[in-house]
């Protein structure tokens, strides 16, 4: 069986070798046999992005407050977006013969939001087992498994994370029930028939890794390693070892030559990730657990992009800023399990106010629908405790900051000229409860009008159902 | 005889607490009655002996009660959480501060929650400080029986006075989670369901004969007891449903069980029988903001449910079953903000602002029964009443005073604790353990 994976796998390297051009890596130390080049030694993409962006119209938002996600704001302002790209914002902006103008008085205007922690398609809707397929709890290192490979399109949930969440962009994640539990994949939020077709073209893959009780309890409760916090590590830093193994093994082939190494595709995505090709999402709940794997990636040579759920960063928030790692934190949940126990809502408050990079997140179906909201209750609460955090540096929790943490800033997460066209006209102050989504556009193309149900999803599921079509 | 021992003691302590009412006039209020009527601006409030003795414009203020100016500020009913499990859950994943449900107990519709209430749970402490001031807290179902048992509607004082009202009503699951509970199948759980009130009415009529009952009896005798309650019409009967055809089958129970006073919970696809509910009298605590196909029971979820039904004529609070109802009933206000929200989305329907505020005030205290007693700020009522920052549905606001039963409560909490020793995360001249 793995003998036959390794065949498999040689193919593939030399299918990707001829490919490239056959032009091996260069080498200063130039062995007899020269190796594929470095990366080069295995196709790194094998499910490829089919997503396309659909038609839009140029379109200039005007006489609009706008938050550009990164910490600007313009009152009365005007955005244009054209063949899927921001143009231009500004306070005025003239339209061209054949653009498509929007007067948003008394309305806003921010990128599309981004949710770094979403199962949509791994968890759908409806939650029954047939469809559960998030957490593959069969040992407590699964780096071998991909998230979009329980990607279902069809979860109705996509539907309400846009028309009620204005989400355009999410990362679905591998559950925590292991310390390692495999790929997550970025999504743009456009149903498709697969989910090659809502891949986000160019964003790097992640890595789900789980500290504390979860691991902890699925395994031990099976009489196996890891049952504490210690065995948590333990295990994580064994794996590490044997990574930096593997990668020592193929990076000398990819640039020497000689027989290439066996694949182990668990130890494929943990060299993506000591290459930094691939970013660690890292769910971990408590400070002093934090600190622990801060330490253990600087043992290996990794970085940890973020720490998701992260209910105690307040805490530690000078040492994840030291660190730059970001937090990704819900605005108000507590106590559902002993290492949520000390949540405050302030969390995003201190975080920030110290400096160090912070985010909302979901991980709910439901709470992706309100992620503006969310982010309105941490600014008040950072309010009340005297630090003042504008709307729209609020904007940058739910935009820019998800966009960095996920590798994908230069593309999306912000109102900049040459981004994608991710962009929500909102019919009010999205700091207010009163407010929702009036319009949605995903790389330019309008796919959430408030009052043309045309432009409302429904997935394959809804249909025929009672409610079909129905505003949710 | 620990029953009774237990029943002495809360009497005891439903009978000291009035004593410890302050009198108290709030004055100058943006006041919300919470019966769906709109706030009116310089409206007074005034608590005596624990009750709401008056409240709207012009109403004056006696001589010798303490006066607190509201300042122009909104002044409404605490909100009366519609379904919660709050103060029997301390934390949710560590099972032995859960007392919830009871899987291997040979009891169902006997359990009580009353004795499980611990006034100081967090999660009361940290609701009162958004405005929470009572709730319906029910137990849950195992494996074995569609019968919770026995819920009770507590306060949130911050004494060891919590139970308002215990043995308040039986809860019983019904559709998917109650059919697999009765054996597999929802025939299973209406089996359930009639034998229980067979043997139930048995119990009633002659309670001393209950004892031997031969190979058909299925319920103890404490089980019994606390249905016998329920076939009598003495407590309400709530039940879990979420399907429309298991709303209609739960109608026609009620049309063939004279007395059941039946009150629905969840109720996701109600809006399509919004008017069978409403012709029968039965009235709903909603989960508010349910829009998922979230199982194959919910496949016609929208947020509109609660407006539609209301519209509909269907007496409609907001409850959170199955939501982070241990913890999080202090969202119900930012749910009915949503509902509010709604009124501007095309095609959706919301509540207006009065209405949605009298859905975690009012609403779900008529639906238990008890709005005599509980959830607006009209004569006769208990005395809680909250001062707000703000627009009390809006993000943020939060109150600034509160009272229950005419007793002002602290605000702190653990986590305003936490936040005050962290708001400046690094060590000072001593470690954080030393912060108080």
């Amino acid at each position: 069986m793995i003998r036959s994976f390794a065949m498999a796998a040689a193919c593939v390297a030399l299918t990707a070798c001829g490919g490239s051009g056959g032009k091996p890596a260069s080498a200063s130390s130039t062995p007899s046999q020269k190796g594929p080049g470095l990366g080069k030694g295995y196709n790194h993409d094998p499910y490829p992005s089919t997503y396309r962006t659909y038609p839009g119209v140029p379109t200039l938002l005007t006489n609009v407050t706008i938050l550009d996600g990164e910490g600007g704001r313009i009152d009365k302002g005007a955005v244009l977006f054209r063949d899927g790209k921001i143009v231009a914002i500004g306070q005025t902006l003239t339209a061209d013969a054949g653009v498509t103008v929007i007067d948003g008085q008394g309305k806003y205007v921010t990128p599309g939001v981004i949710d770094i922690h979403s199962h949509l398609g791994d968890y759908p809707s409806p939650g029954v087992d047939a469809l559960s397929d998030g957490n593959e709890a069969t040992g407590p290192v699964t780096a071998d498994v991909w998230a979009e490979h329980s990607v279902w399109p069809q979860d109705p949930g996509f539907s309400r994370a846009l028309v009620n969440g204005g989400v355009t962009t999410l990362q679905i994640l591998p559950g925590s029930a292991n310390l390692f539990g495999g790929r997550s994949v970025v999504l743009k939020n456009v149903y498709a028939r697969t989910m090659q077709g809502m891949k986000f073209p160019g964003a790097p893959y992640g890595l789900k890794m789980a500290c504390g009780e979860n691991p902890k309890r699925v395994y031990g409760s099976r009489g196996r390693e890891p049952s504490t916090r210690m065995g948590n590590i333990a295990v994580d830093r064994q794996t590490w070892a044997k990574a930096a193994e593997y990668k020592r093994r193929w990076d000398k082939y990819e640039k020497d030559g000689g027989e290439a190494p066996g694949r182990d595709i668990a130890m494929d995505t943990l060299r993506g990730v000591l290459e930094g090709e691939i970013r660690v999402q890292n769910h971990c709940y408590r400070a002093d657990e934090m600190a622990n794997v801060l330490d253990m990636a600087k043992e290996f040579g990794y970085h940890v992009s973020a720490f998701h759920h992260a209910v105690e960063a307040y805490k530690i928030a000078d040492l994840l800023k030291a660190n730059n790692t970001c937090a990704a934190v819900w605005a108000d949940w507590y106590g559902f399990k002993m290492e949520s126990y000390d949540a405050v809502p302030e969390n995003l408050a201190i975080l920030e106010k110290e400096g160090a990079c912070a985010m909302i997140h979901s991980d709910d179906a439901n709470g992706i629908q309100r992620l503006n909201q969310e982010v309105a209750k941490a600014r008040s609460s950072a309010i009340r405790g005297g630090f003042d955090v504008s709307e729209a540096t609020a904007w940058k929790w739910l935009a820019i900051n998800p966009a960095i943490a996920l590798g994908i800033a230069d593309k999306t997460g912000s109102l900049k000229a040459g981004k994608m066209a991710d962009v929500v006209l909102w019919n009010g102050n999205p700091f207010s409860v009163y407010t929702r989504p009036e319009m949605v556009w995903v790389d330019g193309a309008l796919l959430y009008d408030a009052k043309d149900p045309k432009r409302r999803p429904v997935s394959d599921f809804e249909l025929g159902q009672p409610g079909e079509g129905d505003v949710k | 005889m620990s029953k009774i021992l237990f029943l002495a003691a809360a009497a005891c302590v439903a009978l000291a607490a009035p004593a410890m009412a302050q009198d108290v006039a709030i004055t100058n209020a943006k006041l919300v009655i919470g019966d769906g009527s709109a706030p009116v601006e310089g409206g007074t409030v005034v608590v005596r002996g624990g009750k709401v003795v008056a409240a709207g414009r012009g109403v004056a203020v006696p001589a010798g009660v303490q006066v607190v100016d509201a300042a122009g500020r909104y002044v409404t009913p605490g909100i009366f959480a519609g379904f919660t499990r709050m103060g029997i859950v301390e934390v949710d994943g560590v099972g032995v501060t859960n007392d919830a449900a009871a899987g291997s107990s040979p009891f169902n519709a006997a359990l009580d929650v009353t004795p499980a209430v611990n006034p100081r749970a967090t999660p009361i402490a940290i609701n009162r400080a958004d405005g929470v001031t009572r709730a319906v807290v029910a137990p849950d179902t195992s494996k074995g029986s569609i019968f919770a048992g026995q819920g009770a509607v507590i306060d949130t004082r911050s004494d060891l006075h919590a139970v308002a009202r215990p043995r308040a009503f039986q809860f019983m699951e019904y559709g998917e989670s109650g059919g697999r509970s009765a054996g597999g199948s929802r025939p299973a759980a209406i089996a359930m369901f009639r034998n229980a009130m067979l043997e139930a009415r048995d119990y009633a009529r002659n309670p001393a004969s209950f004892a031997d009952r031969g190979k058909d009896a299925l319920l103890t005798r404490a089980d019994a007891e606390a249905l016998a309650a329920v076939v009598q019409g003495k407590v309400p009967l709530l039940v879990h449903v979420e399907r429309a055809s298991d709303i209609l089958v739960l109608l026609q129970l009620k049309r063939e069980t004279p007395g059941l006073k039946l009150v629905l919970v969840g109720v996701t696809e109600g809006w399509t029988v919004a008017k069978d509910i409403a012709a029968a009298g039965v009235p709903v605590l909603a989960n508010a903001l349910n829009d998922l196909p979230s199982s194959f029971e919910q496949l016609a979820a929208t947020q509109s449910n609660i407006g539609r039904m209301q519209a509909a004529g269907v007496l409609v609070g907001i409850g959170t079953i199955n939501d982070d109802e241990a913890r999080q009933a202090r969202l119900e206000k930012q749910f009915a903000g949503n509902l509010v929200a709604l009124t501007r989305v095309p095609g959706a329907t919301g509540l207006d602002w009065n209405a949605a505020f009298a859905a975690i005030s009012s609403k779900p205290a008529e639906a238990m029964g008890m709005g005599d007693a509980f959830g607006s700020l009209r004569a006769g009522r208990a005395g809680d009443v909250v001062v707000w920052d703000g627009d009390p549905l809006e993000i943020g606001s939060m109150p600034v005073k509160l009272f229950v039963d005419g007793i002002e409560q602290p605000l702190t909490n653990r986590q305003t604790r936490l936040r005050d020793r962290y708001w400046k995360p690094e060590e000072g001249a001593l470690p954080k353990a030393y912060q108080r």
